[in-house]
């Protein structure tokens, strides 16, 4: 019985773990898929960016963790401001064919190049003292890791909760993802507004990927490599919506790690298949607009 | 009744060429010339020309969706592999006959594009997307837990097949390879063919390019997706049934995210949309990855992933927009 | 008179908004029906519902008598309903005749063959032909419809819904931002049209509305304000009221 408890605490808290990353990385996919409409496949490469960074600044330079994911999320989300600028925004009016195109060559340019300057192996993911070991908690213990990663995810999603909801930046996205003629309409400067939506999803994507390296092995195929599930947690939560792939983030998150732990033979077999059967019964996704 | 060849001496030049368009020109048959021209010139690369026609074979069959139905996908080797693995599957089991092993694969393949497609094709844009990969993802998750039949990862092996009618041994030059792969993509060109420039053909067409006026004109929309894409899964689960025959081994990869992609993208060299994009662009890239690659998959990569990005930029019609726009600047200068 | 189109109690909201408030609407047959009211009063989402491209939230929709509320728009359309939008929805890579020719073998049942039929195939391309000539527009038969001029493209837009032979045609603004050349075609071909077929025009040049229509339909925000002949609407109060109220806006 009480094996039965630890291991559904142990299977909810990984999950969750593991589910806040998801979302993080995601988040910005959501908004640039409902404000642009841009198929961006490329979004994983800015949190492997951001990943790779994080890694070597910590590895090579001895920069603390919070001072490396901080670095991270302003390269990354500067040099997003760049390439959006020259590249994607050439392609808003595009067809789907090929945005799809552009951004998988992105990917393989991407994937390229990291094997060029980092070598083809993962990185490996030097943890800060403090974070290893357990925390105790009542009369469990938990990798201090994952609860320090769950507790600032959550820290990091208010925030930006709150910010869309409160200020002005934030009213002007919800304002375009509804009604983007409305929008422009009403003056919102629509190409300004889908750049610093692109960097900020970008550089949310960098913090992923470092806050995560130890979860999601920093290496050159990891835009491919996560790349479903990325796109899973988007259209179940709803292309578009900011809070849906939270809670699908939650459900894939903690889904994954049941069945890994649970039925390892079927694992990511059940989770494709759950996927399946909730778009045939929403096809928009959890919290889309149909 | 008026005689037909009566009635058409009277028709308006503009309905003439519509109900004539499909006439085969001439350089329609210069892709046939050129690969029976190649069997004598280049008996060294034999294994490498039945791999070519392959791959056309594939790429033909995700022109027949992507092109001309529009629909995205990044996950066709599915059918591909499941093709390969009927075929070879059957072989090990003791069904050495080669045509009707092929078209068990192109049924089998057919039917996974079947239920698949009824699922999937309710959705778009990103969500189909991913939904094809999620397929492509399952069905090699599928084949590398059932090692008891399909070898895992250690790829499918003892495939073997008998000669062809009983007369045509598979040798090991490649030659009767090279000629059954021929043939068969001979047969599915000319069934595309015939496909695209039918009515059904050109609904499809018609969906790609608007399809909220589909719905407007009464089309049943999905169910013309969901037949195509069946179709479509069919003639791929062919080519991969070749594969498996004419190498005599099915590896894993043949059900992955990066033959889909791989697909996808000697199509788009080509140029999507065209019949013949898949006669260009597999063969470029082939040859291309057959002398690059192997000296630096890395480099190679890179050079891809630039290419795609360029032709997006600039050349959205692939290798024959180019040379479209090229005799359009001939023919201008020309005036 | 029996009605061919008839809506009972139709209601429509996006979210907060309520775009058909409990809508009661009878199309005749061989009506010449004008459905006018200000922009954003619902007039492209009654045509919506009626058509299928929208649900609706509450109320029913009867063709020829039957209940058509739940069937997906195509087998509308193959019940005789057609249609053209406010805003052109054309192949635009392909070419005129095609765009029209797709209709029309959609109509006939054979736009899902695959093989052969030749003769149904020549059948098919000559009546797109016939209509284009109708509409003057077979001399560009053969251009893709992208490369034709605005006003041209909407000739192709009614070539298409005309194409169906339906039994009731709902036209959506036919002739707005139309040069006079083409609109001149367009109030010919309108005028034009066999008696039998119910057609309802959407319209705000009120010249044309009271030019063409024996009934007209006003909805203002989402609800009919008022139904009758065009000396009744034109009389009515309240309508000026919208329209003046309006006009002074404007
Ligand atoms: N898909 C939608 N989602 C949300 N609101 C919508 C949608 N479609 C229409 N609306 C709103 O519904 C209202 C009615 O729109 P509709 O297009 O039916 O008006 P209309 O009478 O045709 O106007 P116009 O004369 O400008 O064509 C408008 O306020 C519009 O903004
Ligand atoms: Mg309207």
């Amino acid at each position: 019985m009480d094996a039965t408890i630890s291991a559904a605490v142990s299977i909810l808290f990984h999950g969750t773990a593991y589910a806040m990353i998801l979302y993080i990385v995601s988040v910005g996919l959501s908004v640039t898929m409902g404000l642009m409409g841009f198929a961006n496949l490329a979004h994983g490469v800015f949190a492997m960016a951001g990943g790779y960074v994080t890694v070597t600044l910590m590895n090579d330079y001895g920069v603390p963790f919070a001072a490396s994911l901080l670095i991270a999320c302003l390269v990354v989300g500067l040099a997003s401001i760049v390439i959006e600028r020259t590249l994607y925004a050439r392609l808003y009016t595009a067809s789907e064919l090929e945005q799809v195109l552009f951004t998988i060559g992105l990917i393989f340019m991407a994937i390229a190049a990291a094997k060029f300057v980092w070598g083809p192996f993962a990185q490996r993911f030097a943890m800060p003292e403090a974070l290893q070991g357990q925390i105790e908690l009542g009369t469990r213990s938990f990798p201090a890791y994952r609860a320090f990663l769950i507790v600032v995810s959550i820290a990091i999603i208010l925030g930006l909760w709150l910010g869309i909801e409160r200020t002005n930046l934030g009213a002007r996205i919800r304002a375009a993802v509804d009604n983007r003629r409305m929008a422009q309409s009403l003056g919102i400067n629509t190409g300004r507004l889908f750049t610093l939506t692109f960097a900020l999803g970008s550089a949310l994507a960098a913090l992923g990927g470092g806050l995560g390296a130890e979860i999601l092995a920093i290496n050159p195929s990891y835009a491919i490599e996560h790349l479903v599930y990325f796109l899973i947690v988007v259209s179940v939560g709803g292309l578009g919506s900011i809070r849906g792939p939270f809670f699908a983030a939650l459900l894939l998150g903690i889904g994954d790690t049941a069945c890994k732990y649970l039925v390892p033979e079927i694992g990511a077999f059940f989770i494709y298949a759950a996927t399946m059967a909730l778009l045939l019964w929403r096809p928009a996704g959890l919290f889309g607009r149909a | 009744m008026i005689p037909p060849g009566k009635s058409s001496l009277k028709r308006p030049p503009a309905v003439e060429a519509l109900i004539k368009r499909h006439r085969l020109r001439p350089i329609e048959l210069l892709p046939w010339a050129i690969a029976v021209a190649a069997y004598f010139l280049f008996p060294g690369y034999l294994a490498l020309g039945a791999q070519i026609f392959i791959m056309v074979l594939f790429a033909l069959s995700l022109d027949l969706i992507l092109g001309y139905a529009g629909i995205i996908t990044l996950g066709h080797a599915a059918f591909f592999g499941v093709g390969a693995y009927t075929a070879g599957i059957l072989a090990v089991q003791g069904w050495h006959e080669p045509i009707s092993g092929l078209i068990a694969a192109g049924v089998a393949a057919a039917v996974v594009g079947l239920v698949s497609g009824l699922v999937i094709l309710r959705t778009h844009g990103l969500t189909l997307l991913m939904l094809t990969l999620a397929i492509v993802f399952m069905l090699h998750e599928a084949a590398n837990k059932a090692g008891f039949i399909t070898g895992g990862a250690d790829g499918l092996q003892g495939i073997a097949i008998d000669p062809i009618f009983g007369a045509f041994r598979f040798d090991m030059f490649g030659r009767t390879a090279y000629w059954y792969a021929l043939v068969v993509l001979f047969l599915g060109w000319a069934f595309v063919r015939l496909l695209v420039h039918s009515p059904f053909g050109r609904s499809l067409t018609g969906i790609r390019e608007n399809v909220v006026r589909m719905h407007a004109i009464g089309t049943p929309v999905r169910r013309r997706l969901v037949t195509a894409y069946t179709i479509s899964a069919g003639l791929a689960g062919v080519a991969g049934g070749l594969l498996a025959q004419t190498t005599e081994f099915v590896a894993l990869n043949v059900i992955s995210f990066e033959l889909s992609g791989a697909v996808l993208i000697m199509l788009i060299f080509g140029g999507v949309g065209r019949l013949y994009g898949a006669f260009i662009g597999a063969p470029v890239y082939m040859i291309a990855e057959d002398e690059l690659a192997k000296a630096d998959p890395v480099y190679w990569l890179f050079w891809i992933g630039l290419i795609l990005i360029l032709l997006v930029m600039f050349a959205r019609g692939g290798i024959l927009g180019l040379i479209d726009q090229a005799m359009h600047l001939v023919r201008w200068r020309r005036k | 008179m029996t009605a061919v189109l008839e809506t009972r109690g139709l209601n429509k909201s996006f979210g907060a908004l309520q775009v058909a408030q409990n809508i009661n609407f009878r199309l005749e047959a061989g009506a010449r029906h004008a459905l006018i009211g200000p922009n954003g009063a619902g007039k492209t989402t009654l045509v919506n519902l009626i058509t299928g491209r929208l649900r609706p939230t509450g109320g029913k929709i009867f063709l020829s008598g039957e209940d058509i509320t739940d069937l997906p728009p195509e087998a509308r359309v193959k019940r005789g309903l057609g249609r053209t939008f406010q805003i052109n929805q054309l192949f635009k890579g392909l070419s005129v005749l095609e765009n029209v020719a797709l209709a029309v073998a959609e109509r006939d049942g054979v736009g899902g063959n695959m093989f052969g039929a030749a003769r149904a195939r020549r059948a098919v391309a000559e009546e797109a032909y016939a209509l284009l000539e109708r509409l003057r527009i077979a001399d560009d038969a053969l251009k893709p419809v992208r490369e034709l001029p605005y006003g041209r493209q909407r000739l192709v837009e009614i070539a298409i819904a005309l194409g169906l032979n339906p039994k009731v045609l709902l036209l959506d603004e036919p002739a707005a931002g139309v040069p006079s050349t083409e609109s001149a075609i367009i109030l010919e071909m309108i005028a034009g049209l066999p008696p039998d077929i119910a057609v309802l025009i959407i319209e705000h040049d009120m010249d044309l509305v009271f030019r063409f229509a024996r009934r007209i339909t006003v909805l203002v925000q989402g609800a009919v304000l008022v139904e009758g002949t065009p000396g009744e609407i034109a009389a009515d109060t309240r309508v000026r009221e919208v329209y003046l109220g309006e006009r002074s806006h404007v």
